[in-house]
């Protein structure tokens, strides 16, 4: 069984649900990185994304653009990254960890050798944002040949014919984006999103995962409600971002808000 | 084997070119435009009211020059200029957004946005949205509101809301995250008018389909005033909008050379150009596989042209398969070989040239000294040089 499947078996034992932090691989340096992958999962992060830094991300907020900027400052690339998640499994073998990035890096490096690579170093999952079922027909084979999961987005957008093509192309779970916008735009809307989630709950056996709009401890529960994992970002890397000349600073303070996040979660039930 | 002149496929691709590689709010969207686009398109009623729009807004046709005095001094092949600086807005950019407003229209969106890169497809997008009475947001890197401080004046008189884009490299490549970001937010009620033949299928066909007016006419024309094809079609290469819609009606026409000119900028071995084609490698941006110009790791390096035009690190998806198809050449004109070509129009035809254009002109004049008399080269005379003048007065060191 994969690690996600795994994780998410366990979680469900319990009643809980994932917490899903996103970071910027190298943001604000790449020293930074697994110290805090291995921070978070200690205050309760079941699975982590981590952010490929990508020039032009399209599909993110200034938030995430920024965060982006400042890995690039650093020469965080993808070979380096996935370096990364080879030094985060050397203390733990258990947390699923997801890239999430731009097409362009992983086309680059070549499609091949990042498979190989990404079996090699134990990654689990694999979400690129700007490539759709219809595109990745191949590198999904692909993947799942190496036990690797691609992960879809299905937004409030997809119709339903498309949500049938996503979710049968995905594996490890779905992530439900929960607003039309950009990462860090505006708050979320919880009844719109169960009702959406229902719908894809009829096409799927997987996990939902929920992101876009999260961020206190109180939408975090809220969304733990309706959901099987919840996915926080913009505003972990704005801490981050926001202490950048001050990493300790910027951890400990995505540490707090994780936490707090864990725990109303967790109490919620 | 297809024919290349029925491409795109029903999946926007044109050999491993093209597609669609957006994030998955922007598919309904995407599906929406291209249904309505393939409807319309073969739609009587809508041809003709783009038809009528293109003869009495635009101007159209636009006229084909024999540019004899540059044809005498460069000694060889007559030099002939598709006058698209003629058009109403002074460039070629209102042929598509024309179109696409209309689109917009029977689509029943109140708001339209847009990117620009010099300011003519900015200036075009929000000349029809005052004529169709839609509101107009136009995203403009800061570095290119600088250069072409006019065309930005234009965009505000005729309505419009500039937005300046700090992001990144501050140009046209920003200019189009930031629409984009924009869309995915406001999709229920926006149409998003791409200005270049690149961007997610549809955009590339519709462009195409929608300039391709110029190719027609200057085939139509060419045969008339000379009896016979053009041996060359040239035209420059940014998204490549202008250089697409006049190859495409001369695909079929094999012994017509199709030549695109990049922007050379400072020489490519200088590494500040803009010239993907040329000097770049095949990579995923802005909803297509094309050729971009990027670094080993597939991040996208910043570009370089005297032209803000042309300042894009790629190309839109049809250009990178007529490259490797060999049914479009691509060459490049650099900085100082557009600037040469731009004084030249100027004081031997009475013609101020966009730099843009002039790059194809620079190439034209190269190639038609290598031909004979009796042969024909057609160039693209994009636009005209008016949101040029700063640029070229700061080059001089004079102030206007």
């Amino acid at each position: 069984m994969s690690r996600i499947a795994a994780c998410f078996d366990a979680l469900k034992a319990q009643g809980r649900q994932a917490l899903i932090p996103y970071v910027t691989a190298g943001d604000p340096n790449p020293q930074v990185t697994v110290g805090l992958m291995h921070q978070m999962v200690s205050v309760g992060a079941d699975i982590i994304e981590l952010g490929i830094p990508f020039s032009d991300p399209m599909a993110d907020g200034p938030v995430i653009q920024l965060a982006c900027e400042r890995a690039l400052a650093h020469k965080t690339s993808l070979a380096m990254i996935l370096s990364m998640v080879a030094e985060f499994r050397e203390q733990n073998d258990t947390t699923p960890v997801v890239l999430m990035g731009y097409l362009n890096t992983v086309e680059k490096m070549g499609y091949d050798v990042f498979v190989a690579t990404a079996k090699k170093v134990s990654l689990d999952g694999v979400l690129l944002v700007d490539l759709p079922p219809e595109e990745s027909e191949d590198f999904g084979k692909d993947l799942r040949q190496a036990g690797l999961d691609a992960i879809f987005l299905i937004t409030p957008t997809t119709t339903e014919e498309r949500i049938k093509k996503i979710c049968a192309a995905g594996s490890g779970y779905m992530y439900y984006v929960s607003l039309k916008g950009v990462t860090g735009a505006a708050a979320i809307d919880t009844d719109a999103v169960a009702e959406k989630l229902d719908l894809v709950k009829q096409h799927t056996q997987l996990p939902l995962g929920v992101g876009f709009g999260i961020r206190d401890a109180d939408s975090a529960a809220r969304v733990a409600q309706i959901a099987d994992g919840v996915v926080v970002g913009s505003v972990l890397v704005n801490a981050l971002g926001d202490n950048a000349s001050d990493p300790e600073k910027g951890c400990a303070q995505v540490v707090l808000t994780l936490s707090e996040m864990r725990q109303a979660m967790d109490t919620a039930v | 084997m297809t024919k290349a002149s029925v491409l795109p496929d029903a999946n926007g691709h044109f050999g491993p070119y093209g597609g669609r590689f957006v994030s998955e709010t922007l598919f309904a969207a995407l599906d929406e435009l291209s249904d309505t686009y393939d409807l319309l398109w073969q739609d009587p009623a809508f041809q003709a009211e783009f038809d009528l729009d293109m003869a009495h807004y635009v101007g159209r046709p636009s006229p084909l020059y024999h540019a004899k005095r540059l044809t005498k001094t460069y000694g060889g092949a007559q030099i002939y200029l598709k006058r698209e600086d003629l058009n109403h807005t002074g460039a070629h950019k209102i042929n598509n957004t024309i179109g696409q407003a209309l689109l917009a229209k029977h689509m029943g969106k109140p708001r339209i946005i847009a990117e620009t890169g010099a300011g003519q497809h900015g200036v075009a997008s929000a000349t029809v949205a005052a004529r169709l009475g839609l509101e107009c947001v136009v995203y403009m890197g800061v570095e290119d509101i600088r250069r072409q401080a006019q065309n930005v004046y234009r965009m505000k008189l005729l309505g419009a809301t500039v937005v300046g884009v700090t992001s990144g490299t501050q140009t046209l490549k920003d200019a189009l995250n930031e629409a984009m970001r924009d869309w995915v937010t406001n999709v229920d009620n926006t149409y998003y008018i791409i200005g270049s033949a690149a961007g997610p299928h549809p955009y590339p066909k519709i462009v195409r389909d929608f300039q391709s007016i110029m190719g027609r006419e200057a085939r139509r024309q060419t045969l008339e005033r000379t009896g016979r094809l053009p041996d060359a079609v040239i035209a420059c290469v940014g998204g490549g909008s202008n250089a697409i819609g006049m190859f495409h009606p001369f695909l079929e026409d094999k012994d017509v050379r199709l030549i695109g000119v990049e922007a050379g900028g400072s020489g490519l071995e200088s590494g500040r150009h803009a010239a993907p084609l040329s000097a770049g490698t095949p990579g995923i941006l802005h909803g297509n596989r094309t050729y971009l110009m990027s670094d080993e790791n597939g991040q996208i390096l910043p570009t370089h042209s005297v032209s803000a035009g042309l300042d894009y690190p790629g190309v839109g998806p049809e250009h990178s398969y007529l490259k490797d198809t060999g049914r479009a050449e691509y060459v490049i004109a650099t900085d100082t070989e557009a600037l040469d070509s731009f004084r030249e129009l100027c004081l031997l035809e009475g013609i101020i040239p966009a730099l843009e254009s002039s790059h194809a002109v620079a190439y034209a004049c190269k190639l038609a000294s290598q031909m004979r008399p009796d042969q024909t080269i057609v160039v693209n005379l994009s636009g005209r040089g008016d949101k040029d003048m700063q640029t070229v007065a700061d080059i001089d060191g004079i102030k206007v």
